[in-house]
């Protein structure tokens, strides 16, 4: 068996939640295969990675050119890893550490689907270099709550169905929870100010505030 | 994004020997600073700022807001949008500013932008932004495609022929209405720049967007000492509610005094090359009474010069009506 057919193999059975195929690792088996027919080296190879493996580092023969040592809390987990310098936040999060509850959606800081907490604040993580939270706090969806042990506002979303396709809604709920922290006025339309950084293609907006404001008001 | 080499500033004095080595701090700079990021990653991502060395300087100590013995606030270069806008000496004293702030992006962006990014914001003009397109901004000989292009957001004040892009930031209306002092270091030593001549006109040098020049280092902003008695209004027009830029804003620092404007300052975001402060405005309201017509007529005054292009000749009105209406709200608070 060769290393890329072994890696999958373990991750296949090794899917605690379903004991079957999911969709997350069945698109991360085409990538897979699309990186052993182009041998496109470790970088691309991190995002087959199964969820929180260890970092993708320079092993025998694989190199990142330039790559920098970094060292970043995520989750409460110290990480130390080899990046490029270029890497955002976002893509360290998704495609070195396999944190894939983190979306892409414009890469520019204009939809507000990365948001993840730095130090208790909400960022767009598409804006800034990994390289630059040594020492930070970061905390991204995966540490927010799990399936079984909800955060209010995650089950709050659930509650009010403010989503419909979903690819937004970690940004939500992470610019949400910071809000509840932030100086925001009673009303929805002070929710709705506070929230404009992030989009909902799908239009789940009364949905979303209704959320929020539910927990706003058990708080 | 093109390959660079990523280091940490270990204080000011090394930040600035590193940057003096670049060919310049304009356009095509060869070393950049980064603090929040929002507007320089943004712009390598677009291989528009194309940096071989970037120079991270978030750890440098300009975090803080103070007040000085004289009355002034100084801000540090790299307190962030979102700590400048909720500082008690802000909302109270400068609420122009304030208000700027909270009108500018979202709240994950204004966590992350610092006040001296702010100050170095790009224009969104969408042919600097595709190097695809002919831009004397980004490639200056190159020609602008604006001009006979998708002007709609583009400036009608202090324009030229070779480049009519709108300065964004609505921090920097404010500063400038604020009467703003800028404090950089460089490889020459230190020095003060007010506002009004930070930002520079594009004439025919467009790449040359500020006063700054290789090695040079934003380190704080001053503000003078607040005017207790002054009404502060930033007014945005823009095509959605929020999060979007301003086609026309206004901001206004007005006295008011036996029913007559004492002391009054109105700068324009959204219509001019740089964040535009109306003298001419200012010379039709001081000392005159205040009504509709007073406010109007210094609205004609301010976009007298105007220059509208193909598309955004509505500017001009709404530009007009934006500070006329800015006007009346700051006085009728008084």
């Amino acid at each position: 068996m060769t290393s890329e057919k072994k890696r999958l193999h373990l991750r296949e059975t090794q899917n605690p939640l379903t004991g079957r195929v999911s969709r997350r690792s069945f698109l991360s088996s085409l990538g897979a295969v699309g990186v052993a027919a182009t041998a496109v080296p470790i970088v691309a190879g991190a995002q087959t990675a199964p969820p929180m493996a260890p970092p993708a580092t320079a092993t025998a023969g694989e190199t990142i050119e330039g790559a920098i040592p970094v060292s970043l809390r995520v989750n409460g987990k110290q990480l130390d890893l080899e990046i490029d310098p270029r890497t955002t936040l976002l893509d360290c999060l998704r495609e070195t550490i396999s944190l894939t509850g983190t979306k892409k959606g414009c890469d520019h800081g204009q939809c507000g689907a990365c948001t993840v907490h730095v130090n208790g604040r909400r960022i767009n993580s598409c804006l800034t270099l990994a390289a630059m939270h040594q020492g930070d706090e970061i905390t991204t969806i995966e540490g927010l709550g799990q399936p079984g042990s909800l955060h209010p506002m995650q089950a709050s979303f659930v509650k009010h169905d403010g989503y419909q396709c979903g690819y937004c809604t970690s940004g939500q709920i992470m610019s949400a929870v910071a809000l509840l922290k932030e100086k925001c006025g009673p009303s929805d339309s002070d929710v709705k100010e506070l929230m404009s950084g992030n989009i909902c293609r799908c239009g789940a907006y009364p949905n979303i505030v209704a959320a929020i404001q539910d927990v706003r008001q058990q708080a | 994004m093109e390959m660079f080499k990523y280091t940490q500033a270990a204080g000011i004095p090394q930040a600035i020997q590193a940057a003096a080595q670049s060919n310049t701090a304009q356009q095509g700079a060869q070393v950049r600073f980064i603090a929040g990021g929002t507007t320089l990653l943004d712009l390598m991502k677009l291989n528009v700022e194309r940096p071989t060395q970037v120079i991270d300087i978030n750890r440098l100590p300009l975090d803080k807001i103070e007040k000085l013995p004289d009355g002034r606030l100084q801000i540090g270069a790299l307190v962030r949008n979102s700590d400048l806008a909720h500082h008690p000496a802000v909302s109270s004293g400068y609420s122009v500013l304030s208000q700027a702030l909270l009108a500018g992006a979202s709240a994950q962006l204004r966590n992350m932008a610092t006040t001296g990014g702010n100050l170095l914001q790009r224009t969104r003009c969408m042919y600097f932004r595709n190097e695809a397109m002919a831009c004397n901004k980004r490639e200056p000989g190159t020609g602008c495609s604006a001009i006979e292009g998708d002007n709609r957001t583009l400036a009608i004040l202090g324009t030229s022929k070779d480049c009519i892009a709108t300065n964004p930031s609505d921090m920097n209306v404010a500063l400038t209405a604020l009467e703003a002092t800028i404090h950089i270091q460089g490889a020459k030593g230190e020095r003060e720049v007010p506002i009004g001549e930070f930002f520079l006109v594009p004439g025919n040098t467009p790449h040359r967007e500020n006063v700054l020049e290789a090695g040079d280092l934003i380190t704080f902003v001053t503000l003078p000492a607040p005017k207790s008695n002054s009404k502060q209004v930033y007014l945005k027009l823009r095509d959605r509610a929020s999060y979007e830029f301003a086609l026309s804003s206004a901001a206004v620092v007005a006295e008011v005094s036996g029913g007559k404007l004492v002391f009054v300052r109105v700068a324009l975001g959204g219509v001019g090359t740089k964040p535009w402060r109306s003298f001419e405005a200012e010379k039709a309201l001081h000392g005159k009474t205040l009504d509709e017509k007073t406010f109007r007529q210094a609205a004609e005054a301010a976009l007298h010069g105007a220059q509208p292009q193909s598309e955004n000749g509505f500017k001009v009105e709404l530009a007009k009506r934006c500070i006329t209406h800015a006007l009346t709200l700051a006085t009728k608070q008084a």
